[in-house]
This record gives C-alpha cells, sequence and structure tokens, in this order.
C-alpha cells in the first residue's frame, strides 16, 4: 500500500491491520510519554484547499506524536487561493521534500489525480475528495464501533448499522458504506429519496426511507451533516421537515436497542440532524470518535511511512 | 493554380469492385481496371486499400476566433486532413461568437487560405449563444460563408419558444437547426454521465434523460413548423429509439454520433483522468450498443467527430475542474472502422453515407458527399482498414494534445487524403494544396 485514496485499496486483512495498529498506537497515546520516533526527520505535508478543522489538526496531532514535521498549507492565505493548479502546489511540494501529503479538496478524485500524476512522488492520503470518500473517517468510525461493540472480535460481522442522512453529497458514507461492508457489518443507509444518488441499489448495503422502521434494530446509528446549502436545492421541503422525518431526538433515542451508539462525523447541526440530548446523550459516542481518529491516523502514517514490520519494534 | 495528375492504382471502392482511379485537373476522369498511366501524371499504390468520397465532418471546433492556443483554422484542417476530411464545419462558440456575418466570413476565409479542407462556419442561433434573441441569421446565410447550420453548441437552445422561432426562420434558405440536446436545469454542475459510476466516484451525474427530452420535445416543435432539425451528438439508447420513432413517422430530423461515443463508456472516468470528461457524456456499454446500431439501420445518419481541442492546463487538473472535450478528427474513421466495419455492422457504402455523401446533404455543401463517378469532384479519402496504429498524443497535426485514444492502438490507417483533386495528406504527409 503506497497511498490511501478510497476504502477499496484496503483489504479485509489490511483494514483490520490498521484497526489493530490504532489500538496499540492509541495505548501509547494513554501513556505518559505520548510521542513515539517513528517518523523523525519525515515531512508530513497536509495539503487543505477546502476548509477543515478536526480532520486537519488530527492528522497534525498523529503525525507529530510520531515526530513527523508537519507542514501545514491551506487554500486560505496560499497559492491556492492565487488560482495556483494542483499540479504546480504538488510540484511545489515535491520540490520541498515532502514525504506524504495528506490533501482534502473540494474536487472528487483530486487525491487519486495527485498519486496517479507524476507530479511528486511521495505518498497521498486522501483527507476527503469532494462527494467521494474520506477513508480516514470511516476507518475511525470502524474502530470506534469495533470497540464498543464487536465484543473481542477483529472484524464488525453481525453488526447493523444505519447511516442516515445526506448520502447524496456525503463521503463518509461512500467510505462507510465500503468499509463498514467490508467487515462483515449489514449497512442501512436512510435517506429521503432525493439524498441518494442514482445506481444506490447496486451498492452493498440496504435502503430505506423510514428511520422509525430502522432504528429499532440497529447497533450504531450514524448521522450525516445536512449541509446548509442544500436548503435551497429542492431537496426536502424545509428544515423543519427533514427534522421531523430523518433527525435523531429522543423519542428515537429511546426507540434504540440497549447498547447502542450515537455517531456523528461533525461537525453538527445541532437541531437539524440530531437534537442537543441525542448528540450529548449516555449513548453518544461523538467525542470518542474525535480522540479515535488521531489513532487511526497515526496508524495509516505510521503503515504507509514506516512499514508494518517495523511496528513491534517501535512500540 | 497548377494542378499534378495522379492515377490511383490497386484502390477497392465503397462497394467492394477493384479500379484505378485517374484525376486529371481536379476531378475524376476514369474508373476501371488497368487504367494506363498519362504521362503528366503521377502514379500512386494503394493496393490494399479502400477509397471513399472525401469525409466531411459537420462538427469541428477550430477555435479561432479566440482560442488560438488550442487550435487554429490551419491547424485544426491540418488535424482534418491527416484524418481523411476535406471538409469541415466551424462550431459557433469562439471568441467573439460566430453570430454575425462577419466572423463567419473571417473563418470561411482563413479556411480557403489554410487550403487543407473547406470550412463550413456554422453560425449562432442566437446572441452571443446566451439561448434569448435570435442571431443574424440571414445575414450568415447570405454572406460569403452561406451558412446553412445554425447552433449554439455547447449551449442547449433550451427556451422552447426560441427553438420555434429558429427552426422557422431558416426555412427561408433551406437551414437547419443542430441542437445541443442538454437540458440545463438537469444537468446544474454536471460531470458525467448519471449512473452507478457517477455515483460511486462522487460526481454530478449528467442524466440521459436530460438529452431525451429536449431531443423529443425538438423533434415535435420541428414537425409541427416543417423545418429540419439535426440532433447533434447522440448518446444514448434512449435518443436514438425517440429519433427512430420520428423516422417511422416521415419526421424531417436527422442526428449524427460521435466516434468516441462509439467506442468509450463512462467506466473510463473510474481513472478521474479528465481527458475522457467530454459533454455529453460517455454512457454505458447498452448506450454504444444501441448507438452502433441505430449508426448502422440509418436511424443516425451520420458520424460527426465534435472534435474539440483543449490547451494542457485545461486537463492537467481535477476532473471538475477540466474542459469537456476531445480530439476527434485524426482517430474518427479508424474509430468507425474499427467499430463498425471490422465489426460486420456497416459496409464501407454506409461508411460512405455516414460520414461523406449524409453530412454534405445536410449542410448542403453541393460540392462535397459526392459520388465517386466521372466528371465529379475529387475529394476522396483512402483508408487502409487492415493496418494498425498506436495513437501518440506527440505526433498529432492538431495543436493540442487531449486525444483519449493515446497510447491505444486502432485499425485503420489513412493512406491518402484528396481535396479537389490534390493530396493534402499522402505517405504521412501533410501539404496545403490552395482551394477553390
Amino acid at each position: 500500500m503506497k497511498h490511501l485514496l478510497s476504502i477499496n485499496d484496503l483489504s479485509k486483512a489490511e483494514a483490520i491491520s490498521i484497526l489493530d495498529t490504532a489500538q496499540e498506537l492509541a495505548r501509547v497515546s494513554d501513556g505518559p510519554m505520548k510521542k513515539l520516533p517513528t517518523l523523525r526527520g519525515r515531512t508530513i505535508v497536509n495539503l487543505f484547499a477546502e476548509d477543515s478543522t478536526r480532520t486537519r489538526i488530527s492528522f497534525e496531532a498523529a503525525a507529530k506524536r510520531l515526530s513527523a514535521d508537519v507542514i501545514n498549507f491551506s487554500a486560505k492565505g496560499s497559492s491556492i487561493s492565487k488560482g495556483e493548479s494542483l499540479k504546480d502546489t504538488a510540484q511545489t511540494l515535491q520540490a520541498m521534500g515532502a514525504d506524504a501529503v495528506i490533501i482534502r479538496h473540494g474536487a472528487s478524485g483530486a487525491a487519486q489525480r495527485l498519486a496517479d500524476s507524476h507530479w511528486m512522488s511521495g505518498a497521498v492520503i486522501n483527507a476527503g475528495d469532494g462527494t467521494h470518500e474520506h477513508p480516514s473517517q470511516a476507518l475511525l468510525d470502524a474502530f470506534t464501533i469495533r470497540r464498543h461493540l464487536s465484543k473481542g472480535g477483529s472484524d464488525l460481522a453481525g453488526l447493523r448499522v444505519a447511516i442516515v442522512g445526506d448520502v447524496l453529497h456525503s463521503r463518509v458514507a461512500r467510505s462507510n458504506v465500503l468499509l463498514l461492508s467490508k467487515l462483515g457489518a449489514h449497512v442501512v443507509l436512510v435517506a429521503p429519496p432525493t439524498l441518494l444518488p442514482v445506481g444506490v441499489e447496486s451498492w452493498p448495503c440496504e435502503i430505506s426511507y423510514d428511520l422509525d422502521a430502522v432504528i429499532s434494530n440497529v447497533d450504531a446509528v450514524m448521522m450525516l451533516r445536512i449541509q446548509l446549502e442544500r436548503m435551497n436545492e429542492l431537496f426536502f421541503p424545509n428544515a423543519r421537515e427533514y427534522s421531523r422525518y430523518f433527525g435523531l431526538n429522543s423519542d428515537r433515542i429511546r426507540a434504540l436497542k440497549a447498547d447502542a451508539i450515537v455517531m456523528h462525523p461533525g461537525p453538527m447541526n445541532r437541531g437539524l440532524e440530531i437534537t442537543a440530548d441525542a448528540a450529548d446523550g449516555a449513548r453518544s459516542v461523538i467525542v470518542e470518535q474525535v480522540a479515535n481518529g488521531v489513532s487511526i491516523r497515526m496508524a495509516i502514517l505510521y503503515l504507509l511511512l514506516a512499514g508494518s514490520q517495523e511496528i513491534g519494534a517501535a512500540l | 493554380m497548377t494542378q499534378t495528375n495522379y492515377l490511383l492504382k490497386g484502390t477497392c471502392l465503397p462497394d467492394g469492385s477493384k479500379s484505378d482511379i485517374e484525376i486529371r485537373d481536379g476531378k475524376i476522369t476514369a474508373i476501371g481496371a488497368m487504367l494506363p498511366k498519362a504521362a503528366d501524371a503521377i502514379e500512386i499504390d494503394l493496393t490494399g486499400s479502400v477509397v471513399l468520397p472525401g469525409l466531411v465532418d459537420l462538427h469541428t471546433h477550430l477555435r479561432e476566433p479566440g482560442k488560438e492556443d488550442a487550435e487554429t483554422v490551419l491547424s485544426g484542417t491540418m488535424a482534418a486532413a491527416k484524418g481523411g476530411f476535406v471538409a469541415v464545419s466551424a462550431m459557433a462558440n469562439t471568441s467573439p461568437v460566430a453570430d454575425t456575418a462577419g466572423v463567419v466570413e473571417q473563418v470561411y476565409a482563413l479556411g480557403q487560405s489554410a487550403g487543407f479542407a473547406d470550412v463550413f462556419p456554422i453560425g449562432a442561433v442566437t446572441q452571443g449563444l446566451q439561448g434569448e434573441a435570435l442571431s443574424e441569421i440571414g445575414a450568415m446565410a447570405d454572406s460569403r460563408a452561406r451558412v446553412r447550420i445554425f447552433s449554439d453548441d455547447g449551449n442547449c437552445v433550451f427556451d422552447p419558444l426560441v427553438m420555434r422561432r429558429a427552426l422557422e426562420y431558416v426555412k427561408k434558405f433551406d437551414g437547419v437547426i443542430a441542437q445541443h440536446a442538454q437540458d440545463p436545469r438537469l444537468t446544474i454542475g454536471a460531470q458525467m454521465n448519471e449512473g452507478e459510476i457517477s455515483s460511486r466516484l462522487g460526481l454530478k451525474g449528467w442524466p440521459a434523460v436530460a438529452e431525451e427530452a429536449i431531443i423529443a420535445r425538438d423533434i415535435l416543435i420541428a414537425d409541427h413548423v416543417k423545418s429540419r432539425l439535426h440532433i447533434c451528438h447522440l448518446t444514448t439508447a434512449g435518443g436514438v429509439e425517440i429519433i427512430r420513432w420520428a423516422k417511422a413517422r416521415g419526421m424531417d430530423v436527422t442526428a449524427e454520433v460521435t466516434p468516441h461515443h462509439l467506442l468509450l463508456t463512462d467506466e473510463s472516468a473510474l481513472s478521474y483522468d479528465p481527458i475522457f470528461k467530454v459533454n455529453p457524456p460517455l454512457r454505458t456499454q447498452r448506450d454504444v450498443e444501441a448507438l452502433r446500431e441505430g449508426l448502422a439501420d440509418g436511424t443516425i445518419d451520420i458520424v460527426a467527430t465534435d472534435h474539440a481541442p483543449h490547451p494542457a492546463e485545461a486537463k492537467e487538473c481535477e476532473w471538475q475542474e477540466a474542459a469537456f472535450g476531445m480530439l476527434g478528427l485524426e482517430s474518427a474513421l479508424a474509430i468507425v472502422n474499427q467499430t463498425m466495419v471490422a465489426t460486420g455492422l456497416m459496409t464501407w457504402e454506409a461508411v460512405a453515407d455516414r460520414m461523406s455523401h449524409a453530412p454534405a446533404r445536410i449542410g448542403r455543401y453541393t460540392d462535397h458527399g459526392q459520388k465517386i463517378a466521372i466528371g465529379n469532384l475529387a475529394n476522396l479519402t483512402v483508408i487502409n482498414p487492415s493496418q494498425s496504429y498506436r495513437v501518440d498524443r506527440d505526433l498529432v497535426a492538431s495543436r493540442s494534445r487531449n486525444t483519449p485514444f493515446h497510447e491505444m492502438d486502432l485499425q485503420g490507417v489513412i493512406a491518402a487524403t484528396f481535396y479537389r483533386g490534390q493530396p493534402t495528406y499522402l505517405n504521412g504527409k501533410l501539404t496545403p494544396q490552395g482551394g477553390r
């Protein structure tokens, strides 16, 4: 594995190895000495052509805990905002000796373009490309689900996960459908028909338009963000109606199975797809998802840049 | 200018018969077996090749005026000659737009002085391609360019009233409206064919219905006002069905298909390489098969290239940032050979019809599309259909390199192109010949 562009790049065994590695690394993070020397002298660039807080900081924290040098490069205040092309940006990063580029970009496929081109030679990690994929988010979600629900199993066999909301525009949903099904979970996508992509029937998951019919029968419910700019694009009549049918509120929390968990990739629209009591309640693992994100991203950087053979030696 | 005379030896005519062809003073003067070589003639051995009436393209983006970094009339007609074309139709989406007599006359004159092919400008239907007010259609028709085809290609004439008026107006001089059928509301931000692959890739879809709904609407409008409608670059199985339905009812509609839509599918987008980004988009294998069938049975009247050159930076970028369009002139006949003739779907006579007779008839290009017969102008295309070549984007005659066929092996090599009796392309070399 040279790059991480899509969940399709991972075999089931590789995905599990990332989760296992993250688990080991999380133990280190919980200890008194958080930092490992593994990537000392390596340069990692955070190329964020689209706004992001948690993913960028998460990758930065992960890289720093592995002792890499981190360069942050975001759209605002950089040459990207002056209209520099992806090609020129990539060649610049190459010239500066980047060993890996973590890219967040508004264009679907931008990470793959970077990896397939001859513009740079380092590893490329997709931190979210348009409405395509967000593999590290799916990995941290799978990690979170496994921690809570797999009862010591290495995969997610037998678990049911509902992903609710704007599937059409969600890179988180695409990566999660691929990864969770790969790991043996049964995924149900719940959304109004307007927010499901054409051809979704061919995805390895079940489709439902009815959250109430699904909610009592899942082990995890993952709420997707409704972007405010979708409001005027005719996907649903108004926010109130959306919340009524597809929002997670206290009634639906009560309908959940006893040990079911509530997830959200963030940032949340409180009051729209999720109410405050659902987001902050006992079932919520939303804050834990953020913490797990650092461990997963450490594992990804570790496996891509340090080579899996060194893992025993480093820990 | 002085004309050289030629004797083409050993060619195969579209009907399959073996024959030599004598060209004298720009015309075909003899056809038959074992023709003797006149003292002043140059003999060219073309054994194993098929000779066709010179190819006519009804859909070409020459980019001049305005985007000369991508293509000029000269470089575009060189690409045409290399691909076997003797006439091309320059689309109106230049800068300035070809919506006045001045612009179409300029493009026409540039074609004449380049000397590689006749350039017939297509006039914009509406001013600035904006879809609102009619452009100076009559003035363009009466200009030296004698425009007969009008199109807002790139943009759909979406307002049905504007479409109706345009269709009616061009009846005055037997013109035709060539529609780029794309409902703009159903294709906002569209990037590729809407289907399983677009959904997987997270690229915004361009649904087949956005094309088919406009085709159906315009067929009904054109039939109501009894005018001529031409559908540009048909891409969907449903579109083929609608055209078939209209023709069965005797409606006066013609349609074109591009070589790339006969060969490539939306699976090309899996690479995210925007060299495969084109409008209308590459569709599914099922659509490709319906297009081939429609071209073979005559539902689709012609092959047109939609040759769309772009500079490197327009394609060396993210998919959604990239320009739509691909080169087409140089590889068109090879792709038709490979997808239609080598597969047994079409004869060479049918190829002659779809790529020469029929496009010339639709455009009312009277000097073109003539049968290979004694006394007719010697506009001829010679192809060696059994030979293959590997496409190399660095070797194209076009000023741009955006061919989706780079490093692909295509079957069928152009041996010669004769434009008014003189070779514009022969033995791998391009030679300008001056016009009439």
